[in-house]
């Protein structure tokens, strides 16, 4: 008997949250997160969460208390969306630097100027250097999933992560989901333990000033100098798309999903056309992909990314080695350069020997309509256009959709 | 109002928290406040810093001066950060204290939305500003506090022609659990307020003048002068309010008797940072501390 039950994104984030024993939740509420924050606040003034929920007086105050929490050892959430975590971006490069495993949900929402609270990906693309690990869900099993498995991942590697999912398109609507069971959820995900924890028995000053160059302590031990640290960050975020998949792995066999985490191809196998997305639009791609193949002959494929930062580029070159064609749509850019997405898998790309036509689009700003029929006919024109088009103009971003 | 305690030279705890050394600039009010305000604190307790002349006084990486667990964090952020330290030592069952430290730019320009909002919600947290009326640690920059007159980097030639901040008043309009002024020229007066904000649940504030040489243009041996000339002259007070109700505290207190103060006029030509002070801005600066003064009479009587 299945146990699912249908209900919002929202929710998902909100019940992974709660089994996940978050202890100490901030939030400032801003749309399409707030539900999230209404959730669990509701959950622990009912006594359904045994946590301290903090009604900040901001976003860049939600993170400072997620900050203060986790460096005294306490598992922390908050989330967000858009110019609230564009306000707390100081902070996002702070809670990185300090290594905390906090986790953060980021409902992806256009960035004002103008204002829009519709959906697209420009929040987390614009903090993509911060130092966070982000990835995207495409669904509300996601949802529930991957924020689970980022606490598990935040507290291995010691970096923050943001689990990112579509405004609207998952946060308001409703779908059937199976919740994790509790008892095994505790088995999945240990009690948070940080060996810096802020204590008076062992006092340590955190994130102190510190020099260019490495320096002695007062045990004549050399300590890395700024530099060094940051080093040590880039570093240990790149091994942890490896051990994501050890979490995933893990987590396949407490509840029986996933096998997917990095990437997650449909009809990839033999594909010649390959189109890559992060977010609902993967999900959205499954039926252009299917009728491109019924209709047209055309053998696409579809490859999900489900994370972003650290960037899976050697997995996503050699998924791509024998596409001919590989059109990378996303919702978000690099204003002045391209997608930027489309910028990292070219650079992926090249070192490797088979670099097939790459094509980007740039499509559903601020919420415009992404309608079906527009990626089927936008796909097959790329697979079929006239290859001789000069460079500059192939790597140009094309926009679809556009009302000028 | 609860009982004080009456912390003397004789009997103040003879057990250091700071290492000797450190990088504060001689003759550092600051200084003086940390060594003999975390004697009061004790051991069970976490500082929650900014960026300020204490983040450098503390020591560089791998060093540190202080033998307390210190978070140092964003600047904006300070009581929000304390929020959540404080948070998770209830979910760790812990009754540790924690101590926000920050500055006067920290306190009263970037940092005072976060500090309003832990007052409005009352955390159970000890907040210390040192006002040093400047951003000292980049080299002596306008801040909030400045006060009118006063030359710094960003007021040059004519001196700061606003009028500063009063922060405490600001606070107190929120009904902290405990509001204290203090000044590092009194610092047995600071310790002992600061025993009595470790007794109280809610949010306490101490508010710490603190003369600072380099910035305020005086020789290193005047800080502790300096300080006791801003409250002998009536000019900064020393007070407590606790259930909204103000009592003027010790030095301050006694002035109450006097007929008449030390002249304000001998406050500002003890420093430099006042050469360009106007006999105008000086005269009026004068007649506010009168009125003040009245009215303490009137009240105190």
């Amino acid at each position: 008997m299945s146990k699912a039950i249908i209900e919002s994104g929202n929710v998902a984030a909100a019940m992974a949250v709660q089994l996940a024993r978050a202890e100490v939740i901030a939030a400032y509420p801003i749309t399409p997160q707030t539900p999230v924050t209404e959730k669990l606040s509701e959950l622990i003034t009912a006594g359904r969460m045994d946590a301290e929920y903090v009604a900040v007086e901001s976003e860049h105050s939600a993170m400072a208390v997620c900050i203060g929490a986790a460096s005294a050892g306490v598992r922390a959430f908050t989330a967000t969306s858009s110019n609230g975590l564009l306000y707390m971006s100081e902070q996002l490069h702070w809670a990185a630097g300090a290594r905390l495993p906090i986790v953060m949900c980021v409902v992806n929402r256009g960035i004002g100027a103008p204002w829009s609270v519709w959906n697209d990906h420009q929040d987390a693309i614009s903090q993509r250097d911060a130092g966070w690990i982000q990835v995207f869900a495409k669904d509300h099993q996601e949802i529930i999933d991957m924020t689970l498995k980022a606490f598990r991942l935040a507290e291995l590697v010691h970096i923050p992560v943001m689990v990112n999912y579509d405004g609207y398109y998952l946060s308001h609507t409703y779908m059937p989901f199976e919740p994790p069971d509790a008892a095994r959820v505790d088995a999945f995900l240990p009690a948070y333990q940080y060996k810096h924890a802020l204590s008076p028995e062992r006092p340590e000053s955190l994130n102190t000033v510190t020099l260019p160059d490495a320096r002695l302590d007062v045990n004549g031990i050399k300590r890395g100098g700024y530099m060094d640290i940051r080093h040590n960050l880039h570093e240990e975020m790149g091994m942890a798309i490896e051990v994501w998949e050890e979490i995933d792995r893990e987590f396949q066999g407490h509840f029986g999903r996933g096998g997917a985490p990095v990437l997650d191809p449909y009809r990839c196998d033999d594909a010649d056309t390959v189109i890559v997305a992060m977010g609902t639009m993967a999900n959205q791609f499954r039926v252009v992909v299917d009728r491109l193949r019924q209709d047209d002959g055309i053998r696409a494929g579809v490859l999900a990314l489900q994370m972003y930062r650290p960037f899976p580029g050697s997995r996503i070159a050699e998924a791509l080695q024998s596409a001919r064609h590989v059109l990378v749509y996303e919702k978000g850019l690099s204003y002045g350069n391209q997608g930027a997405l489309y910028a990292d898998i070219k650079s992926a790309l090249y070192p490797y020997p088979s670099r097939p036509q790459l094509h980007n689009f740039i499509v559903g700003l601020g919420g415009r309509e992404i309608p079906t029929e527009s990626l089927y006919q936008t796909t097959r024109a790329a697979c079929t256009e006239d290859r001789m088009r000069p460079p500059a103009q192939s790597d140009a971003p094309q926009w679809i959709g556009l009302q000028l | 109002m609860k009982m004080a305690a009456k912390t003397t030279v004789l009997n103040l705890t003879e057990e250091e928290f700071v290492h000797p050394g450190n990088r504060a600039c001689s003759g550092c009010g600051l200084s003086i406040l940390y060594r003999i305000g975390v004697k009061a604190l004790g051991r069970d307790c976490i500082f929650v810093v900014p960026p300020s002349c204490l983040t450098v006084m503390q020591g560089l990486y791998p060093i540190a001066a202080t033998q307390m667990p210190v978070l140092n964090g964003t600047f904006a952020s300070t009581a929000a950060i304390a929020t959540g330290v404080k948070a998770a030592m209830r979910r760790l069952g812990r009754a540790t204290q924690v101590v926000a430290w920050a500055g006067d730019g920290g306190t009263s320009d970037i940092g005072i939305q976060a500090l309003s909002g832990a007052l409005e919600r009352g955390e159970d947290i000890i907040y210390i500003c040192y006002d040093n009326e400047a951003y000292m640690n980049t080299g002596v920059q306008r801040s909030g506090t400045t006060p009118q007159g006063s030359l710094t980097t960003t007021t040059p030639f004519s001196g700061k022609s606003e009028v500063g901040k009063n922060l405490p008043a600001i606070i107190a309009a929120h009904n902290p659990a405990y509001l204290a002024t203090c000044s590092a020229s009194y610092p047995l007066d600071f310790h002992d307020k600061l025993l009595k904000a470790k007794q109280i649940k809610g949010l306490k504030y101490l508010h710490v003048q603190t003369p600072c040489p380099p910035g305020w243009g005086i020789e290193e041996h005047m800080t502790v002068a300096l300080g006791r000339a801003a409250v002998e002259t009536g000019l900064f007070d020393l007070y407590e309010i606790e259930d909204g109700c103000l009592q003027l505290t010790g030095p301050s207190q006694q002035l109450l008797g006097k007929a008449c103060l030390r002249p304000v006029r001998e406050y500002l030509e003890m420093q430099v940072r006042f050469k360009a002070c106007s006999d105008e801005q000086a005269a009026a600066l004068q007649a506010q501390v009168d009125q003040r003064w009245a009215g303490y009479r009137d009240k105190f009587k």
